[in-house]
């Protein structure tokens, strides 16, 4: 599974990484600890078809709901149905067995258009900054 | 900018919730942990063996004098007169109306003179409530709660941890209160708590919270937060104050009937409550439990077929019962447990049933009503 380095990241915090043709999608490590335990999880289904930007599922913590974007427009072609049983997955393996779900991407530009990691280190800081004031 | 001036009121412990990590809220007006290492962690260790929480915010009353019992069988629904010295127990607070003011417990330190524990964010309209009904009584109400720090030691490992220091405290039957010297300090140990496991709650002056609260973590107590303390409250049936009751629903409409004595005389709302436990009343505070995966909030609409029957007041994924539960004010009110209903999260319609509570209960524990 890939590797934070590997992948390209929204700034509501979802993940994603091309992997033969579709690209998988999930949580990263920072939203992960935000969120804290993860209980349960309602990915998109298969077969569904989102865009960017669109709530397509939650994720759910024993306190909170969080709303998942779709990081790019795409049809979904995979949901992990591992995290059904152990949601936890997220948590302890936010990159890899926590993975969401994967979804073929309509187009390369929008994947492109995402932050890479250092990026999104940077943006994890400006936002943390802002928060501070 | 200028650095934000904190409101927030914190308790004697608080740099010890900073440096073990705490994420720190709001709780009415009060900065409190919600959890430290997270909330399932928290909440298996409360029962499986032991945590402690700081309930610092709690408002502790004194009430002595010659009127003091009658004024407490005025003010509350539960038989304050069968409390010998040594005994406590739990109790509402009844307006004219029935409905609720506030829930607490009340022990009884000697004749003449009573403690009273209650709820953070009711402790001023309490004492206001409280000091209006005692005009013309010969009892002083005495609000300590500015001196009080209080820790609750909960879990099957909580006597056992207090044995050690507090022997005394570890022979208390369940709602014993016990006056005593905690570090030297004169202090209130009852044996209550608010988890559904055996448990203390210690009442101490400020300046001994922080050696006590290391103590019991030197034993091997878990702090726990506001998060598992939620959890673990709503497994075990028991009342959030302003969430599941307040001065609009009655104790009788809450399930607790039995926190009700007609018979020891008259109070605030007798005939109200006397004639729901007669008669019956058209909504009541029901568990309802999801059958599929889904994680049910407090507003969460229930539904029986396409009819809308109530509202969740509590509602939480359950770490214990690994499902979504919560309870809802039903019409009607008398459903069979078991029934099926469903619940309304996140615009799904999650099959659930109607479910007896509380929803949890520890191994071999007795029916603790009284």
């Amino acid at each position: 599974m890939p590797k934070p380095e590997s992948c390209r990241f929204a700034q509501t915090h979802e993940w994603i990484a091309p992997e033969n043709g579709a690209a998988a999608v999930g949580l990263s490590d920072h939203a992960q600890k935000e969120i804290t335990d993860v209980v349960f999880v309602d990915a998109p289904k298969p077969g569904r078809k989102v865009k960017r930007g669109e709530s397509c599922g939650v994720v759910e913590s024993v306190k909170a709901a969080f709303d998942l974007y779709a990081p790019v427009s795409g049809e979904v072609v995979a949901a992990n149905e591992a995290l059904a049983t152990d949601p936890g997955l997220i948590n302890k393996d936010p990159h890899g067995e926590g993975w969401i779900f994967k979804i073929k991407p309509d187009s390369a530009a929008e994947m492109d258009a995402l932050m890479d990691y250092p990026h999104y280190l940077e943006h994890l800081k400006s936002a943390a900054a802002h928060d501070a004031h | 900018m200028p650095p934000a001036v904190s409101l927030l009121k914190r308790t004697a412990l608080y740099s010890r919730h900073r440096s073990l990590g705490a994420r720190l809220v709001d709780f009415h007006g009060w900065e409190l942990p919600l959890q430290y290492e997270g909330i399932l962690k928290e909440h298996e260790a409360v029962r499986t063996r032991a945590g402690i929480f700081d309930v610092s915010h709690m408002g502790q009353f004194e009430i002595s004098g010659p009127g003091a019992l009658g004024f407490l069988q005025k003010t509350n629904t539960n038989d304050v007169a069968k409390l010998s010295p040594g005994q406590a127990l739990y109790s509402h607070l009844p307006n004219e109306k029935g409905g609720v003011v506030d829930d607490v417990i009340v022990s009884c330190l000697a004749p003449g003179r009573y403690f009273m524990v209650v709820n953070a964010a009711t402790r001023e309209k309490d004492l206001a409530w409280l000091s209006a009904k005692a005009a013309g009584l010969d009892a002083r109400l005495n609000d300590r709660s500015d001196f009080y720090s209080m820790i609750a030691l909960q879990g099957p490992a909580a006597a056992e941890i207090a044995e050690g220091d507090y022997p005394q405290a570890a022979a208390l039957p369940r709602f014993g209160a016990l006056e005593t010297e905690v570090l030297g300090a004169p202090s209130l140990i009852t044996r209550t708590g608010y988890t559904g496991e055996d448990g203390f709650e210690f009442i101490a002056p400020h300046d001994v919270a922080e050696k006590l609260w290391d103590r019991f973590l030197s034993r091997g107590a878990a702090p726990c937060g506001l998060g598992a303390r939620d959890t673990l409250r709503l497994e075990a049936g028991l009342l959030l104050y302003g969430q599941d009751i307040d001065d609009e629903h009655t104790s009788v409409e809450a399930g607790y009937g039995w926190v009700v004595k007609p018979g020891k005389g008259d109070f605030l709302g007798r005939a109200v409550l006397e004639r729901q436990l007669r008669e019956g009343v058209s909504r009541r505070l029901r568990g309802v439990k999801l059958l599929e995966g889904g994680v049910p909030r407090p507003g969460c609409e229930v539904f029986l077929g396409d009819r809308a029957i109530g509202t969740f007041t509590s509602a939480t994924y359950s770490p214990s019962l690994r499902a979504g539960l919560g309870t809802a004010y039903l019409v009607p009110p008398d459903l069979p447990a078991g029934t099926r209903v469903s619940v309304a999260v996140h615009g799904r319609r999650i099959p659930a049933e109607i479910a007896p509570t509380p929803f949890y209960r520890r191994q071999g524990a007795k029916n603790a009503k009284a």
